[in-house]
C-alpha cells in the first residue's frame, strides 16, 4: 500500500501497539536540555533506574546561559543551579556529545544537533522543547515532550504516542526575492491558524520546499509546531545527503553508501493519500510581519493593522482587541509605520548560517538607526559563530553599531539577561510573539533575518525588496 | 501519579483563545529544578500586578482584581473552562504542575494544543474536549450562576451540569486506564522491556550508524 513519509518514520519504529492504538515508539536521538531536564534525571535516581541508552543522548546548556561576559560566569544563581545540574546529570552519563556552557560548539541544542550530523534521515528525535520539530526537516520524526517523557524515554528508550493525521503542504513555484522561509512559515500559520495543524504531522513539500536549503527547511519544520502540528517533515533529498555528507556523526564509508540508500526511500508515494492537504503558491508569499500577540496574527509587509470592527466573530473580535491593546498598535495603521525599539537575530528559528549571511548582505556598509536602542546578533552555537567570524559577518553587523553575542537562546525566550523592558517593541527572528516572551509587556514582531535587518536600519518595518 | 476517578468540582471560566504556556507559567519560574511549587505563579502575569521572580512570597503581592483566579467566587475551583487551543506554545511540563499545584484538577476546552494536552495525562490532569457550542453554553451557565459545579465521571466519560445535561468525552484506553489507577507509565512501559532489547538489536543490526 502506498505510505506517506509519515507512515514510513512511524512504521518503522513502532515497538508494541495497543488495541487502542496507542503505540511504544522506539526513540533513535534524545536531545537533552538544562531547562526541561532536571526533574527527569531527579526522577529516574528516585525510581532507581538507569538510562536505558545513554550514547542517544546528545546535550548542551542554551536557554538560561548568557551570551555576554562569559568571563563572569552565570550571575543569576537560580539559573546557575539549574545549569550546574546538567552538568552534574551529565558527568559519568556516556552521553554521545555534551557541549557544556562555554564549550567551543556549545550552542541552541536544535541548532547544534544538525550540524554535527547527529540528527539523521529516518530517525526519531525526541527533546524536552517543542521546537524539535525542526529536524523534521531531515527526514526525521521530530517533536517536543514534556519532562515526564524526557524521564520515560531515559529509562525506556521509546515513548508512548499515537499515530496523529497527515496534513500536506504544498508550495508550488518559485518564491520571490527578499521572501525566505520564514516567510513562508509565517504565511502557512497566517492561513491556517495556530490550530491548524493540531493533530496532525504536517509534510512540507513542493518545488519551493525543494528549493530551500537545510537552514531553510529548518526554519520551515521549526514554525510547524507553532501552527499546531505534532511535527513537520520533508522528504530527504540531495540537499539532504549533501548537507550530512562528512558531518561529525553522520556514517562514514560503506555505512554512508548503505544510509544513503536507505534514506533515498524517504519520501511519500506518489500514490500516498493525506488526511488534509493545503495548497500555496510560492509567487504570492510577500515578506510577513506579524503584528498581534499569536504566530497566525501575521499580514504581508504591504497590509495594514486588522480593524476589530471588521471581525464578526465576538471570541476573535476580543482577541484583537487584546492584541492592538498589549502591542500599542492602532488599527488600520500600515505596517510599514510601525516604528521598532530593538532587533533580535538568533534563536532556533533564525541563528544559522545562513540567515546571518542574509542578514548582513542587507547590513553591510550600513548603520542601524539612532532610534534604535539596541540589535542584538545571537548566533546558534559556537560553530556557527566562528563560521560568521571567518566570512567576516561579524565586522559587517559590529561596523553597523549591532551587538555580536555568544550563543544561546536569549531573547528568544529572554531567561537570561537578554530581554525587553515592559513596552518595548522588537522586530525578532524567533518564532513566538506571545505576551511577555521576550519580557514581561514586551512587543514582538515575528519577522524573516532580512526584514528585521532591513528595519534595524531604517528604524522601522520596510519591505526588504524595495532595498535588494 | 493522583488518581483520578470521579470529580465535582467547582468551575473556574478562563474565556480567552490560545492561552499559551508563557500565560500559564513564565519563563522566569522554569529555573526551578523541582517537580512542585508552581501554583502561586499559575498565570503569574495576569493574577499580580507587579512582576514575579522565583523565591517571592506570592501572598504578599498585589494581585489583579479583574482575574478570574482572584475572583472570591471562584476560590477552590478545581475545574478550568477555557477556550480553543489551550495550552500552545513550549512544551514545559511546568504548565500541568502550575495548573494541578494550584488545585486544578480538569480542564475543558474546544481544543489544546498537542504537547500541553499529552503533559496533563502525566500529572493526574484530565484534558477533555468539548465541542464549541458545549463549551460556550458551559460558560453561559457558569456566567449566570454563582458556585456553578460540574461532576466528571471519567469512567463514564461524561460531564454533567447541575441541570443533569450529560456530555460525553473521548479518552483513549491507556490513558484513561493509567488515571483511574494512578499509573505511571514507565512501570508499564519497562513491562515490554523484552520487546525494546529485540526491536534495538534488529534496528542495529540493519542501521548500524544509528548506534
Ligand atoms: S531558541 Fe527559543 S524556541 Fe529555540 S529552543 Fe531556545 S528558547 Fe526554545
Amino acid at each position: 500500500m502506498a505510505q506517506t513519509l509519515y507512515d514510513k518514520l512511524w512504521n518503522s519504529h513502532v515497538v508494541h501497539q495497543d488495541e487502542d492504538g496507542t503505540c511504544l515508539l522506539y526513540i533513535d536521538r534524545h536531545l537533552v536540555h538544562e531547562v526541561t531536564s532536571p526533574q527527569a534525571f531527579e526522577g529516574l535516581r528516585l525510581a532507581g533506574r538507569t538510562a536505558w541508552r545513554s550514547k542517544s543522548v546528545i546535550a548542551t546548556a542554551d536557554h538560561n546561559t548568557p551570551t555576554d561576559n562569559w568571563d563572569q560566569d552565570i550571575q543569576d544563581p537560580i539559573a546557575k543551579q539549574q545549569v550546574d545540574t546538567l552538568d552534574a546529570n551529565l558527568k559519568n552519563f556516556d552521553a554521545l556529545d555534551f557541549y557544556p556552557f562555554k564549550h567551543e560548539k556549545q550552542g541552541i541544542i536544535h541548532v547544534i544537533a544538525p550540524e554535527n550530523g547527529a540528527t539523521l534521515p529516518g530517525m526519531t528525535v525526541v527533546c524536552g522543547d517543542s521546537h524539535t520539530s525542526t529536524h523534521g526537516a531531515f527526514g526525521a520524526l521530530a517533536h517536543g515532550i514534556g519532562t515526564s517523557e524526557v524521564e520515560h524515554v531515559l529509562a525506556t528508550q521509546t515513548l508512548v504516542a499515537k499515530k496523529a493525521k497527515s496534513m500536506l503542504i504544498k508550495v508550488e513555484g518559485q518564491l520571490g526575492k527578499g521572501v525566505g522561509a520564514k516567510d513562508v512559515a509565517l504565511a502557512i500559520i497566517g492561513k491556517i491558524g495556530t490550530a491548524g495543524g493540531t493533530g496532525y504531522t504536517i509534510e512540507f513539500a513542493g518545488s519551493a520546499i525543494r528549493g530551500l536549503s537545510m537552514e531553510g527547511r529548518m526554519t520551515l519544520c521549526n514554525m510547524a509546531i507553532e501552527g499546531g502540528a505534532r511535527a513537520g517533515i520533508i522528504a530527504v533529498d540531495d540537499t539532504t545527503i549533501d548537507y550530512l555528507r562528512g558531518r561529525t556523526h553522520a556514517p562514514k564509508g560503506e555505512n554512508w553508501d548503505k544510509a544513503v540508500a536507505y534514506w533515498k526511500t524517504l519520501h511519500s508515494d506518489a500514490d500516498a493519500t493525506f488526511d488534509t492537504i493545503v495548497e500555496i503558491k510560492a509567487e504570492t508569499i510577500d515578506p510577513q510581519v506579524t503584528w498581534g500577540t499569536s504566530p497566525e496574527q501575521v499580514l504581508a509587509v504591504g497590509g495594514k493593522v486588522p480593524n476589530p470592527a471588521n471581525e464578526a466573530d465576538p471570541v476573535k473580535r476580543g482577541s484583537i482587541e487584546r492584541a492592538l491593546q498589549y502591542m500599542g498598535l492602532n488599527a488600520d495603521m500600515p505596517i510599514t509605520d510601525i516604528r521598532i525599539d530593538k532587533v533580535f537575530i538568533g534563536s532556533c528559528t533564525n541563528s544559522r548560517i545562513e540567515d546571518l549571511r542574509e542578514a548582513a548582505g542587507i547590513v553591510k556598509g550600513k548603520k542601524k538607526a539612532a532610534s534604535v536602542k539596541q540589535v542584538l546578533i545571537v548566533p546558534g552555537s559556537g560553530l556557527v559563530k566562528r563560521q560568521a567570524e571567518e566570512e567576516g559577518l561579524d565586522k559587517v553587523f559590529i561596523e553597523a553599531g549591532f551587538e555580536w553575542r555568544e550563543p544561546g537562546c536569549s531573547m528568544c525566550l529572554a531567561m537570561n539577561n537578554d530581554r525587553l523592558a515592559p513596552g518595548e517593541r522588537c522586530a525578532s527572528t524567533s518564532n513566538r510573539n506571545f505576551e511577555g516572551r521576550q519580557g514581561a509587556g514586551s512587543r514582538t514582531h515575528l519577522v524573516s533575518p532580512a526584514m528585521a535587518a532591513a528595519a534595524a536600519i531604517a528604524g522601522h518595518f520596510v519591505d526588504v525588496r524595495d532595498i535588494l | 501519579m493522583k488518581k483520578f476517578d470521579l470529580l465535582d468540582g467547582l468551575v473556574c471560566p478562563l474565556d480567552r483563545a490560545n492561552v499559551d504556556t508563557d500565560a500559564i507559567i513564565p519563563k522566569q519560574f522554569l529555573k526551578s529544578i523541582n517537580r512542585s511549587g508552581f501554583g502561586p505563579n499559575l498565570f503569574d502575569e495576569w493574577r499580580y500586578t507587579d512582576h514575579g521572580e522565583p523565591g517571592m512570597d506570592c501572598s504578599l503581592r498585589p494581585k489583579n482584581p479583574d482575574f478570574v483566579l482572584n475572583q472570591p467566587r471562584f476560590q477552590g475551583a478545581q475545574i478550568l473552562l477555557a477556550r480553543d487551543n489551550f495550552g500552545c506554545g513550549s512544551s514545559r511540563e511546568h504548565a500541568p504542575w502550575a495548573i494541578e499545584d494550584y488545585g486544578f484538577r480538569a480542564i475543558i476546552a474546544p481544543s489544546f494544543a498537542d504537547i500541553f494536552f499529552n503533559n496533563c495525562f502525566k500529572n493526574g490532569v484530565l484534558p477533555i474536549v468539548l465541542p464549541e457550542e458545549t463549551v460556550d453554553s458551559l460558560f453561559k451557565e457558569c456566567a449566570a450562576q454563582e458556585g456553578y459545579r460540574l461532576t466528571i465521571d471519567l469512567a463514564a466519560q461524561t460531564v454533567t451540569t447541575p441541570d443533569g445535561d450529560a456530555f460525553p468525552f473521548e479518552i483513549t484506553a491507556h490513558r484513561k486506564h493509567c488515571l483511574l489507577n494512578g499509573l505511571d507509565d514507565i512501570g508499564l512501559t519497562l513491562r515490554h522491556a523484552e520487546k525494546i532489547k529485540a526491536f534495538e538489536e534488529k534496528r542495529k543490526a540493519e542501521q548500524p550508524w544509528l548506534f
